[in-house]
């Protein structure tokens, strides 16, 4: 189990955003979190990563609980606002995020060619960020998340601004990774991408929903994952209000 | 080895900052030749003074003293009406045989004390010239006696050879006849410089990386909290170093201060300041949120330790200032300056004021490691 979850509560000040959490990750396997805008996606992945602390319950990588120093080593993890360092060039940044993992010298030359070709970002290595486009900034975060091939990502948004076209090789390249044993959670607000994954979780604060796109369809009696998300997310509304 | 790669990150960045490069590096040097300028202006203060019924040969007297100018005018109403329209800084005006009576402008101090100065000189050389005179009478005189005396009953007056002139030897311990004020205090501006630029560059370096959330990203890896702290020691060390080395330039060879003591105890008294101020910066940067905000705190954080840091002596300033004094870092850094560019002092002697300096650190870099926590719990 790359990821384990078990009631995990997480509230900040007044306002409870994760209410008993259970989830599990394995390797080869990608998660696809989705829900609306505030619902707690960004959290949960924070609390995971033990970046923020969990109120009450279990939060383990790969069997040690989090927080811990050095299993942060082993993820590679892509924040959904891009923190580069613009006056550096592309490969400077990807060099010094190499560095602070750990990786070693010949390792980080040839993990920097390797995650830059699945970016495409080969030929602007050298360009300062600064000048990087939107979307060549997020290429950019995705590519330092790639490097020292770790077991397990956490891609938060990783495809916002990004074009069909790399969009669908991006995607191409994470089953590839998943298909060699790589645990992959990704968020996500494009439902196309959602109908990629194994498994889709749906979150409103608790998880409302959890299964294989597929299953999902066929429980909601809808024809895509986008239905699922609507009507699972009105049902939560009507009960809510029918509650009050 | 992760140290080395965000001081060597943190390096780049400033290097390619040019704009930061060149107001830590020119600035310095700016400055200071400034202050010399305005510091050194050795007073040349000069007065106009009018004379009414002084005699000649005081007034003769007045005229010769340094940047003194007489002006004798034959009433006083005439003078006092120059004076009111401030042709004239003085008014001398003899009231009776030794009477003077004096008025002043006033409105420029030195003046003032120029003009009383240089009236009081002018007197005590009159005095001088009248009892001059006097002696030489009295030796005529004896002179027409001892013609008038038998051989070997002659009366003498012994001449000292010495009497006339007092000649004045000045040795200086420290600097020579034009040390100044400025000499005094460039030390403690030494010290300043590097305060003030490494704890506002490294405080809104920081406060760049939490807004732009880098840090909360470095965060994400296995780095130790207290790497970062270090790597941000280790850049903003070399620059202290790079300023130091610019000001001490600056300071032996455009502004002839000389240094007695060794410039390797300046270069590690400047480390050590150094690595005082941008454990503050980092520190205070956490209670600010805009560049703008980290600006603010330069007139609570930095101006007070300018003013109490020993530009005025410690003495003279009220005993509520004391305690003050003490609770700031420039104070002992300034001192330790002081000795060893004033006084030549050795390592022991400074000693001293560079450990209560690395408690400072020590107390800083301990609340700046605790407060990373905000981001990662371990
Ligand atoms: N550090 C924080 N302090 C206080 N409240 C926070 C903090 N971080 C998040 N929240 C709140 O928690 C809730 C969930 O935020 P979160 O960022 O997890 O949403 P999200 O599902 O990632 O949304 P989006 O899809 O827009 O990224 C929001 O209401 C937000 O205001
Ligand atoms: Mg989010």
């Amino acid at each position: 189990m790359l990821i384990d979850l078990e009631n995990v509560n997480k509230s900040f000040d007044k306002q409870k955003v994760l209410n008993n959490i259970n989830l599990t990750i394995d390797a080869g396997q990608i998660i696809g979190l989705i829900g609306p805008s505030g619902a707690g996606k960004t959290t949960l992945i924070k609390t995971a990563l033990g970046m923020e602390k969990a109120d009450s319950g279990v939060t383990e990588v790969m069997g040690t609980p989090m927080p811990n120093r050095k299993i942060l080593g082993k993820i590679g993890y892509m924040a959904q606002s891009d923190a580069l360092y613009d006056n550096l060039t592309a490969k400077e940044n990807l060099e010094f995020f190499g560095q602070l993992k750990g990786l070693k010298k010949q390792e980080i030359a040839s993990e920097i060619t390797r995650v830059a070709g699945i970016t495409a970002l080969t030929a602007h290595l050298n360009k300062r960020v600064s000048l990087f486009s939107g979307g060549m900034k997020r290429r950019l975060s995705l590519a330092l998340a790639l490097l020292g091939q770790p077991k397990l990502l956490v891609l938060d948004e990783p495809t916002v601004g990004i074009d069909p076209a790399l969009r669908k090789t991006i995607w191409e390249e994470l089953k590839k990774l998943r298909d060699k044993g790589c645990g992959i959670l990704v968020t996500t607000h494009v439902m196309d991408e959602a109908e990629q994954v194994d498994q889709v979780v749906m979150l409103m604060g608790t998880i409302i929903a959890q299964d294989s796109p597929a299953k999902l369809k066929e429980k909601y009696q809808v024809k895509s994952i986008e239905e699922v998300f609507l009507q699972a997310e009105s049902e939560v509304l009507n009960n809510e209000n029918a509650g009050n | 080895m992760r140290t080395l790669a965000i001081s060597k990150r943190i390096g780049k960045e400033l290097l390619r900052d040019k704009r930061t490069m060149a107001l830590v590096l020119l600035a310095p040097i700016l400055i200071m030749w400034l202050m010399s300028v305005i510091f050194s202006a050795n007073s040349e203060t000069s007065a106009t003074i009018g004379t009414v019924g002084v005699s000649s040969s005081i007034t003769k007297k007045l005229d010769k003293v340094d940047n003194v100018t007489v002006k004798r005018y034959q009433t006083k109403s005439r003078a006092k009406k120059a004076l009111k329209h401030y042709h004239l800084d003085a008014v001398i005006i003899k009231t009776g045989s030794n009477k003077y009576h004096l008025y002043y402008a006033n409105i420029d101090y030195a003046k003032t004390a120029l003009t009383k100065q240089g009236f009081q000189q002018a007197l005590s050389k009159q005095q001088i010239a009248q009892i001059k005179s006097k002696i030489t009478n009295l030796s005529k005189a004896i002179n027409q006696i001892n013609q008038t005396l038998p051989a070997g009953h002659k009366l003498q007056i012994k001449k000292s050879k010495s009497s006339s002139k007092t000649k004045i030897t000045n040795t200086y311990e420290y600097g020579n006849k034009d040390t100044g004020f400025f000499n005094k205090i460039a030390p403690i501006f030494i010290g300043f410089f590097i305060f003030f630029f490494v704890f506002l560059i490294s405080g809104i370096g920081l406060l760049n990386e939490r807004s732009s959330g880098t840090l909360e990203r470095v965060l994400a890896t296995p780095v130790r909290r207290s790497e970062i702290v270090a790597g941000y020691m280790i850049s903003y060390g070399v620059l202290a170093i790079i300023q130091t080395l610019i000001i001490v330039a600056t300071s032996v060879w455009l502004l002839d201060i000389e240094i007695v003591g060794s410039l390797w105890l300046i270069l590690l008294i400047a480390i050590v300041l150094s690595a005082v101020a941008l454990s503050l910066g980092i520190f205070i940067s956490t209670f600010a949120s805009s560049e703008f905000q980290m600006v603010q705190f330069v007139p609570i954080v930095l101006m007070p330790q300018i003013f109490f840091s020993g530009i005025v002596p410690l003495d003279a300033l009220p005993s509520w200032c004391t305690p003050l004094s003490q609770i700031m870092p420039l104070t002992y850094a300034a001192r330790a300056m002081e000795d060893v560019t004033l006084k030549g002092a050795g390592f022991n002697e400074i000693a001293g004021n560079l450990g209560i300096l690395l408690i400072f650190l020590a107390i800083f870099t301990v609340l700046n490691v605790v407060g990373l926590k905000q981001y990662r719990k371990v």
